[in-house]
């Protein structure tokens, strides 16, 4: 039996909901029985692989990395799942939008609250570039599935996965928060 | 009191004369979505989640607001009500900052619990993150902007239970904002008796007791009912 590619993504997000996935202890090797994981933060893989069956994706588009990856991860894989508040909504990763854009940030956190005073971080080609506003990725690709919650809980991943390994609709139950 | 034969729902039902499509359908077990209604205070049809429709009527009618009348037909769920309520919840959540995983009022939140109710997987809306201010000049209670859904169940306890109107709403449309006196800090507001109505009438984490930290903040907006029936009918 051809085993199911899995990815998962870590964009603008604390990876709570990456510890939820965790948190499912010993399902996850009844889950490795079916899906192969191809690309995620807890597995060796630099570049997002071709022939994705399903993405869960953890946080928002926060920089200019985020809104590169999720174009590679819409084109390659089948299905698309907003996994958490932030990917959803923005949540906390989007608290700072009211405050400005990215330069004014940067501002207010490294030099005006900056103790001692630092410099304003500018490493090009290393660290990504902030964007102006961080967004939900829905806003840039279009998604499949919503799974809302600060994180979802290990059971509300899990129900999901099993659906969508059996082919059946997903019980989406729980809100935001 | 005469009474009125409708259908809600295609379901018979009789009601009093006086009463409004929302009331006669919650007696009859049919739950229509709320926000700016609370039990006590006087409406104001400001949310229109309560929309139905009524046969013969082109337009949508806020079940609070909306007198029964005798062969009444209404609707309360049809798919194209469905479409507005959740376009409604999506436009609230769009418009100020509803952050729940850092909120005070989170999981004891009508708007959460409307969103989960409407079937909001996510909002289609662009946020306009709009920057509000906290104001904590009161000494027990405070009010935080970027909660607020100008529902005026606050204005409405105030100024109906408590009888002082310290709270009013200000500016108009997504500028407009709740303000205490003549648009003084709260602290300042020397009107306000500091009861705690209004914090009880909140249906989110905008008025919230000082101290209170992510979703600490229970309260029972029942207790408006309770206070105006007392007084009604002479406890």
């Amino acid at each position: 039996m051809n085993r199911l590619k899995l990815a998962t993504v870590w964009l603008g997000g604390c990876s709570g909901c990456h510890m939820s996935l965790l948190d499912l202890d010993e399902w996850l090797i009844d889950l490795a029985a079916h899906v192969e994981l191809v690309y995620s933060p807890i597995a060796d893989q630099k570049t997002f692989p071709e022939g994705v069956d399903l993405t869960l994706v953890e946080g928002a588009i926060a920089n200019d990395e985020h809104l590169e990856l999720i174009q590679d991860v819409r084109e390659r894989s089948r299905m698309v799942v907003a996994l958490g508040d932030c990917a959803v909504t923005g949540n906390v990763t989007a608290l700072r939008n009211p405050l400005g854009e990215a330069r004014s940030i940067l501002q207010q956190v490294y030099i005006e609250h900056g103790d001692p005073r630092g410099v304003l971080p500018s490493t090009p080609g290393i660290v990504p570039i902030l964007l102006d506003q961080v967004i939900p990725i829905h806003m840039i690709i279009p998604v499949d599935l919503f799974l809302a919650g600060c994180p979802p809980s290990g059971p509300r991943i899990r129900a999901v996965l099993e659906a969508l390994l059996a082919g059946t609709p997903p019980e989406l139950a729980g809100g935001f928060g | 009191m005469a009474a009125r034969t409708l259908t809600i729902n295609g379901t018979l039902i009789s009601a009093r004369s006086n009463e409004t499509v929302l009331e006669a359908a919650r007696e009859a077990g049919i739950s229509i979505p709320t926000l700016c209604h609370l039990d006590g205070l006087s409406e104001v049809g400001a949310c229109r989640l309560c929309l139905v429709e009524i046969a013969g009527s082109p337009k949508l009618q806020p079940a609070c607001h909306t007198t029964v009348t005798e062969g009444m037909e209404v609707q309360t769920d049809t798919p194209r009500l469905k479409a507005h309520r959740r376009a409604i919840v999506e436009l609230l959540f769009a418009e100020r900052n509803h952050i729940c995983a850092v909120c005070v009022a989170s999981g004891h939140c009508e708007l959460q619990q409307l969103a989960v109710e409407v079937g909001m997987s996510h909002v289609r809306y662009e946020y306009l993150s709009p920057d509000c201010s906290v104001d904590i000049s009161h000494a027990r209670f405070g009010i935080d902007h970027n909660r607020c859904v100008l529902c005026t169940r606050c204005v409405r306890a105030c100024d109906e239970v408590e009888g002082v109107h310290t709270w009013d709403i200000a500016g108009r449309g997504t500028n407009a904002r709740l303000i205490t006196d003549l648009n003084v800090p709260w602290g300042e507001a020397t009107s306000c008796t500091s009861c705690g109505k209004c914090l009880l009438a909140c249906p989110t984490g905008a008025i919230f007791s000082r101290g209170s930290t992510v979703a600490e903040l229970e309260r029972d907006a029942s207790r408006i009912a309770t206070i105006v029936a007392a007084r009604n009918e002479r406890w």
